[in-house]
């Protein structure tokens, strides 16, 4: 169950749209935000506060490249797999990003805190290869600096968890 | 060189609404709600022959001019700041720069237009962006330059920003409005087109962030001004060139529309990377046929780039080395538009898959000339998809058939990629 206070900021996002389901988006995207991934329970909220059916909302949620519909880890990592990151190194860039987390692409470590996903380019083609950890995009990659990142992030990450976040 | 849309910008950061009315920023809209009709600054954007920068070209006040000025209902203006097609990131550059100038842009487009109510509609991945936007917007409110009766002209209108999650298809217009309405992005029949029936039934301008941020200047400098910063008579305007891949240093820049390829490459870009020497480009985006190096010299403008048998699209330019297999590179581009189809029509959502097997089996070595036939069959087969995906989506399948035919066949001949 989400907070009450949260459920009344979403009302009020959907109270100011022109159409309730205009805001589909933001709530589906607040929802992931505090469970992590879209649940159940966060598609059902979703349809609550939207007005919609949960089919409507489930139909939108699978349509998504970012909103996540099974559970993820802590930091979602997308790297880019697209024409100019291929060229630049990309395909070593994933390669390395897994064997670094001992996963497959579209895995969670067992630790749960990262999960390793290719998306579509992400803008920075002029940096590639690029990646996204969380919200922060990263480019100009090469192993080395990658797996300081992955380093960096996981302190990031175990900090939050002790802080009871 | 003069710059329209850079002509603002700050070394590393973001300039501020001060920096930009210092440098004459919000004295465009001041002028067109003095001394302008609606009517008076459409016919200037036509004049000034500016061409959308979204990928397929077409003029911007003839798009306006297809609003009829007395349909009932509210009408709308939105922006797309989708820009998901690989090797594309100007909006980017030049939103986390200056916001500033596209929210002038659309207060000029809204006036124009009449619509009081428009959207940026802007990718997964854009946070700053989004964040300048909204701040420039904040800021505009605060100044009286948006929101109500602005700068007591009695002329009102409002920018909402609308961020999505991330789904290629979203930047095609029609599909675009249903995703703005909360509705799953597949592409709308046309006809009706947009500007009689889009966004919840009314009449709807999509237009390109780069696009919208031209008129400015447009309004500032005159028509006239506008077409003479392009490098040859028939182009108009300066354009975003971002270019990517085996370059020395890759970039975004601001460069008059109709300059020869080579000047972005060896100019611009500091030429092609230490060993590299250039094999092929795509001129304007993932969806492009590839030009090679007889194409070096080709003025960067839509015909001219069309009359050399591609397009000028998003202006993103992907550089390719002689170390680069075209068969790889073209799977590489056909898996994403595959990925990417929305599944709506079946052309594209069986047709595409199917052409990266036939890729694939020719990259293994396992290729046949049937199966390259095939290839070219599907170049025009897939012209019969719903909208303008699938069609783009063999853009370089048709350049790699047509410029580097022996390098497919050699996969066949050899059993193998000629280049492992
Ligand atoms: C699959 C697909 C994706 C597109 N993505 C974008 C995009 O991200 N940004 C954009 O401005 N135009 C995109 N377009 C083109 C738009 O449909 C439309 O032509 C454009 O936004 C119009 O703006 P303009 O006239 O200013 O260029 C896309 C088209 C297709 C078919
Ligand atoms: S061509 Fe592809 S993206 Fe376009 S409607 Fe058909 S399935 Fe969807
Ligand atoms: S191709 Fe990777 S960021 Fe554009």
């Amino acid at each position: 169950m989400i907070p009450e206070a949260l459920k009344n900021e979403l009302k009020a996002r959907v109270a100011a749209a022109v159409t309730n389901r205009e805001a589909a988006v933001d709530v589906m995207k607040r929802l992931q935000a505090h469970y992590g991934w879209l649940t159940d329970e966060g598609v059902h909220e979703s349809a609550e506060i939207l007005g919609m059916t949960t089919l409507q909302v489930e139909e939108l949620a699978t349509f998504y490249e970012m909103i996540y519909r099974r559970p993820v880890g802590r930091r979602v990592i997308h790297v880019c797999d697209s024409i100019s990151c291929w060229a630049m190194g990309g395909e070593s860039l994933m390669a390395h990003m897994a064997g670094h987390l001992g996963i497959g692409v579209g895995e969670t470590t067992s630790d749960g805190v990262f999960t390793l996903l290719p998306c579509c380019c992400l803008g920075n083609c002029g940096e590639a290869p690029t990646m996204m950890i969380g919200d922060t995009l990263y480019g100009r990659l090469d192993s080395a600096r990658a797996g300081q990142l992955l380093e960096e992030e996981r302190a990031a990450v175990m900090g939050e968890m002790e802080g009871g976040r | 060189m003069e710059q329209v849309l850079f002509r603002h910008n700050r070394p590393g950061r973001c300039v501020t609404i001060s920096e930009y009315r210092a440098g004459g920023g919000f004295l465009p809209l001041e002028k067109a709600l003095r001394e302008m009709s609606p009517d008076q600054v459409q016919q200037r954007v036509i004049d000034s022959g500016l061409r959308g920068r979204g990928g397929a070209g077409f003029p911007t006040g003839k798009k306006w001019s297809f609003v009829p000025r007395d349909l009932p209902g509210p009408r709308w203006l939105i922006c797309n700041c989708d820009e998901m097609e690989p090797g594309t990131y100007k909006d980017r550059v030049l939103l986390e720069a200056n916001p500033y100038l596209l929210v002038e842009g659309m207060i000029l487009a809204c006036y124009a237009l009449g619509v009081e109510h428009s959207f940026i509609f802007i990718r997964r991945g854009y946070e700053t962006a989004a964040t300048n936007l909204a701040r420039a917007i904040a800021e505009a409110r605060g100044a009286g330059l948006l929101g109500e009766n602005i700068l007591a002209s009695g002329f009102s209108c409002d920018i909402d920003v609308h961020l999505s999650a991330g789904r290629y298809i979203c930047g095609e217009e029609t599909a675009l409005m249903n995703a703005l309405e909360g509705r799953r992005a597949n592409p709308r029949a046309k006809p009706p087109f947009p500007a009689i029936k889009g966004l919840w039934g009314g009449a709807t301008v999509v237009n390109n962030v780069e696009s919208l941020a031209n008129i400015p200047f447009i309004i500032a400098e005159g028509a006239d001004r506008f077409r003479s910063l392009a490098r040859i008579p028939e182009a108009s305007g300066m354009k975003l060139f971002c270019v990517s891949g085996h370059v020395r240093s890759p970039g975004c820049h601001e460069l008059p529309l109709g300059i020869p390829l080579s000047e972005i490459i060896d100019d611009a870009c500091g030429g092609m990377r230490e060993g590299s020497s250039f094999k092929a480009c795509l001129p304007g985006g993932a969806s492009t046929p590839y030009f090679t190096p007889e194409h070096l010299s080709v003025p960067m403008d839509f015909d001219a780039v069309a009359r050399a048998g591609s397009r000028l699209g998003t202006g993103g330019v992907v550089v390719f080395d002689q170390n680069t297999c075209m068969v790889r590179a073209t799977l590489n581009l056909v898996r994403f538009y595959a990925r990417e189809s929305c599944g709506w029509c079946t052309p594209c959502r069986e047709g595409l898959p199917y052409v990266v097997r036939l890729l694939e089996e020719i990259e293994a070595g396992r290729g046949s000339l049937e199966q390259v036939a095939l290839l070219q069959e599907h170049v025009r087969l897939l012209n019969h998809a719903f909208c303008a995906l699938a069609p783009g989506a063999m853009g370089p399948v048709d350049g790699l058939l047509r410029h580097f035919e022996e390098e497919v066949v050699e996969h066949v001949i050899r059993g193998r990629c000629p280049f492992n």
